[in-house]
């Protein structure tokens, strides 16, 4: 039994949705067989806004603290395709550009968690910039080369990679989320030294959780490279991808699971709508649009949905708070 | 042998020092008292026990286990638990998450959680908090936000608890409540160190009393030494 | 040999003196009016760009169009205290909240100056630049542009003049008793949200003159920002969070710092930077003790 089971107990109510979304995940796995190619691309491209969002809200949500640096851990894996491609089977490939991202999160994660949140903000936040010079010298001095090329692969096999790596994502999310961990995780973004003084390792936690967020970003960028095929380190470190989770998280909501899922579906969608016609006006819009959702809607699309249900549940008078989920 | 002792336990804040080599000791089964003038340096004490600060210079003894270098988690899990002076719960968790956090992770062992539910479930009954269980913490008033804090003390299955300003901001009723919680919780078998200013209650059901004023244990003793002594008196008058 | 040691010293306070005034304006903003503004950069990116626009289009030099962008990139920054983070502070529960929402905020803003710079017709995404006071100067058998020069002093001058203003003022004093604590200073009859709003700007205000600066000595385009922010944050750190006159100092740590790596290996200032950054958050230093 899982300790949010705990609370609700056991009803065949609980089975709706996760045949709704199995029925989902068929539809999704399938998807190649019965859509044209241009579809199969867009989920692809939705597909990575949506694990980014995801993992990045697996830490910075319940946790309060805001990493600004998943465009690194997004291009550390994109390197790992680079370098490692023609070495590794393909998998591999991607079970290591998110292995060597977990490794670079446990590091930050051991330096800068221990210590109050903004400076964890501050350090994430130059990141992508640091590594891309690293990079940038690497390349000048021992490499001689600008950028790397990466093996292509054929737009279906992208499609299934990713679309494994986002049904372990989800599968992760949710056991994190129903377990103690997830319990742990709350507690130490609403108080933690009250956490702490609970018994909770509150920095072991938080390192563990950022690493096990960055492994997905990492993951999902060594499949990502194979799809831009060229990279090089202003391509594979762009601050862009940090805004990205940032605000499709913010924008969907993180009170509730699918908040994440579906502002980065959201917002995906747009952006390939928007950007081939208007290349900087939708970034602009897309800052218009955090800066608008700050203020006026903290709390996502989520919190608004909540809101809507609280006031159905007030004008229904006697409704069971069947909002416990 | 006593089951919490401090050996001239000092900590400083820049030029201040806030704990001044204080010894204490703590004997199963009783409940002591810490008092003093506001900044006389008892919270400050009492992070310093539970590992919220670390000391500046001496040593803090659990069960003759040296405890003065280790992280609150680790304290709270060898089972000395605390409530704090502003009552610092999870807003948005429910009653009975806050139990099950500290059972599950406060324990010195692995309890399954259905067993945890169990005894949290008990646990809110003993504390008077009956029957709250899914109701979110941000959602209780001051007195049961304070009996909660206590009960997620309680679930982590302490030998000693550490209780600051139990009493403050409840009326008479709501205070004589209180000193029976803590009685039944001595009762229970753990150890007890109270802050308090409610006079009443310190001395209506402390063993013994400590006294501290600007980082100094001035005096000790049971509740009537206390009440007679001179030092004490001036300390307090003098205020 | 010792030509060499005086050409990297010097570079080194050249450097130094953009990088204080940087981040003593991020100082002002985060330290005092609590804003952990990320968009930092952007405003030193308009001081640049504006500069170089009213060099090469209209012909204005760029000490003279400070004297127009200055204030008006500092009505800029006060006006967005005023409106955006004041609101945020007033819906914010707690300060945490308010510290994570004003940051992401300006997270936000960010790219909307960003943007709209890489919009507007002139600006574009390309590499821009312009010659001003390019002539070399002879100090010490080291040769200086007297741009950079120029540009050393009046950062110093700036520094020196925000200092007496911060220790013998009243605003000064105002503020620094907002940085303390900006609850009591409010009890004491202090305006504080004019006062932090003053801040926010004067922090602006300081990013777009660095910008002024940096134009004149460097080549600028519309996403130079980003580096430069890091870069105050680095030093606001080394200095100390919300001091003042230790971001002052720090600044030119850093830059001496920069030129020595700069001279050795050109490409790893940022590194070491980063490298100091990570000492100074594993050693823990007053200030950043844990939460």
């Amino acid at each position: 039994m899982s300790v949010s089971d705990i609370k609700t107990g056991f009803s065949y109510k609980k089975l709706i949705v996760p045949a709704v979304l199995g029925l989902i995940l068929v539809l999704l796995a399938t998807l190649p067989v019965y859509t044209p190619s241009y579809t199969v691309v867009l989920m692809i491209t939705i597909l990575m806004y949506i694990i980014l969002t995801v993992s990045w809200a697996l830490f910075s949500g319940p946790t309060g603290y805001v990493s600004l640096a998943p465009s690194a851990f997004f291009g550390v894996g994109m390197y790992t395709a680079a370098i490692l491609g023609k070495e590794l089977h393909l998998a591999g490939m991607v079970i290591a550009g998110g292995l060597f991202s977990f490794v670079l999160a446990l590091i930050i994660g051991a330096i800068t968690l221990r210590l109050r949140g903004i400076y964890f903000a501050m350090f994430t936040f130059g990141l992508v910039v640091l590594i891309q010079q690293i990079l940038l010298w690497w390349e000048i001095t021992f490499t001689h080369t600008r950028g790397r090329f990466v093996i292509p692969v054929d737009n279906t096999t992208i499609y299934y990679i990713m679309l494994a790596i986002f049904v372990t994502l989800t599968l992760t999310v949710i056991f994190i989320r129903r377990s103690k961990y997830g319990l742990a995780l709350q507690s130490i973004g609403q108080d933690e030294e009250a956490a702490a003084h609970s018994g909770v390792n509150v920095t072991l936690v938080k390192v563990f959780t950022f690493a096990i967020s960055a492994l997905f970003m990492g993951a999902v960028g060594a499949i990502v490279a194979t799809r831009w095929t060229y990279i090089d380190p202003y391509i594979a470190f762009n601050p862009t991808f940090s805004f990205f989770p940032v605000l499709m998280s913010i924008f969907g909501g993180m009170g509730q699971l699918y908040g994440p899922y579906l502002g980065a579906a959201i917002f995906a969608y747009l952006e390939e709508l928007l950007i081939t016609n208007f290349e900087y006006y939708y970034m602009l819009i897309f800052g218009i649009i955090m800066v608008i959702t700050i203020v006026f809607l903290p709390s996502g699309i989520v919190g608004l949905i909540q809101r809507w249900r609280m006031m159905k549940w007030w004008k229904g008078g006697l409704a069971k708070d069947d909002a416990n989920t | 042998m006593p089951i919490l002792e401090g050996t001239k336990v000092c900590k400083n804040f820049g030029g201040l020092a806030a704990v001044s080599e204080v010894d204490f000791c703590l004997n199963q089964g009783e409940i002591l008292g810490l008092i003093g003038p506001n900044g006389a340096g008892k919270t400050t004490l009492f992070n310093l026990i539970s590992g919220a600060l670390v000391t500046r210079a001496g040593e803090i003894k659990f069960k003759n286990k040296t405890i003065s270098k280790m992280k609150p988690f680790q304290i709270c899990r060898h089972g000395i638990a605390r409530t704090f002076q502003s009552v610092k719960i999870f807003p948005d968790m429910t009653v009975l998450e806050h139990l099950l956090l500290s059972a599950i992770f406060g324990s010195a062992g692995r309890i399954p959680t259905r067993e945890a539910k169990r005894e949290a479930l008990n646990l809110l009954e003993f504390v008077g908090l009956k029957g709250l269980e899914n109701v979110p913490a941000r959602d209780l008033n001051l007195v049961r936000q304070k009996r909660l804090e206590v009960a997620r003390a309680l679930a982590s299955r302490p030998e000693v608890l550490l209780l600051d300003e139990l009493m403050a901001g409840l009326n008479p009723a709501e205070v004589a409540e209180a000193m029976e919680l803590v009685k039944k919780i001595r009762d229970s078998g753990i150890t007890i160190i109270m802050i308090e200013h409610v006079m009443k209650a310190i001395m209506g059901i402390c063993d013994r009393i400590i006294v501290l004023h600007h980082g100094e244990k001035i005096a000790e003793g049971t509740p009537q030494e206390i009440a007679s002594s001179k030092t004490v008196i001036e300390v307090y008058l003098g205020e | 040999m010792l030509v060499t040691i005086l050409d990297i010293l010097v570079a080194g306070l050249l450097l130094g003196g953009i990088y204080a005034l940087i981040a003593m304006g991020l100082s002002l903003q985060y330290g005092v009016a609590r804003v952990f503004n990320v968009a930092h950069g952007e405003f030193i990116m308009i001081g640049a760009m504006v500069t170089w626009t009213f060099y090469t289009i209209v012909g204005i030099n760029p000490l003279l169009s400070a004297v127009i962008s200055g204030p008006v990139i500092f009505v800029i920054g006060f006006f967005l205290y005023h409106t955006l983070f004041r609101y945020l502070r007033t819906k914010s529960i707690t300060h945490a909240a308010f510290e994570s929402n004003s940051m992401l905020a300006a997270f936000g803003l960010l790219f909307i100056i960003q943007n709209i710079a890489l919009i507007i017709p002139r600006w574009g995404s390309e590499i821009r630049g312009y010659t001003y006071l390019a002539s070399p100067v002879n100090i010490g058998g080291a040769i200086f542009a007297a741009n950079r020069l120029v540009t050393l002093l009046v950062a110093v001058v700036i520094g020196l003049a925000f200092y007496l203003f911060l220790m013998r003022t009243r605003m000064g004093k105002a503020i620094r008793a907002a940085a303390q604590d900006a609850i009591t200073a409010r009890l004491m009859g202090i305006n504080i949200n004019l006062v932090l709003a003053l801040c926010f700007g004067l922090g602006a205000l300081m990013a777009g003159l660095a910008g002024v600066l940096i134009s004149m000595c460097y080549p600028v385009h519309a996403t130079m920002g980003l580096e430069y922010t890091i870069i105050a944050i680095i030093v606001i750190v080394l200095g100390g969070l919300g001091n003042i006159p230790g971001s002052f100092l720090g600044g030119f740590i850093l830059g001496l710092v920069g030129s020595v790596v700069t001279y050795f290996e050109p490409g790893l200032a940022l590194v070491a930077y980063y490298l100091i950054f990570m000492l100074l958050l594993i050693l823990r230093p007053a200030g950043i003790i844990g939460k």
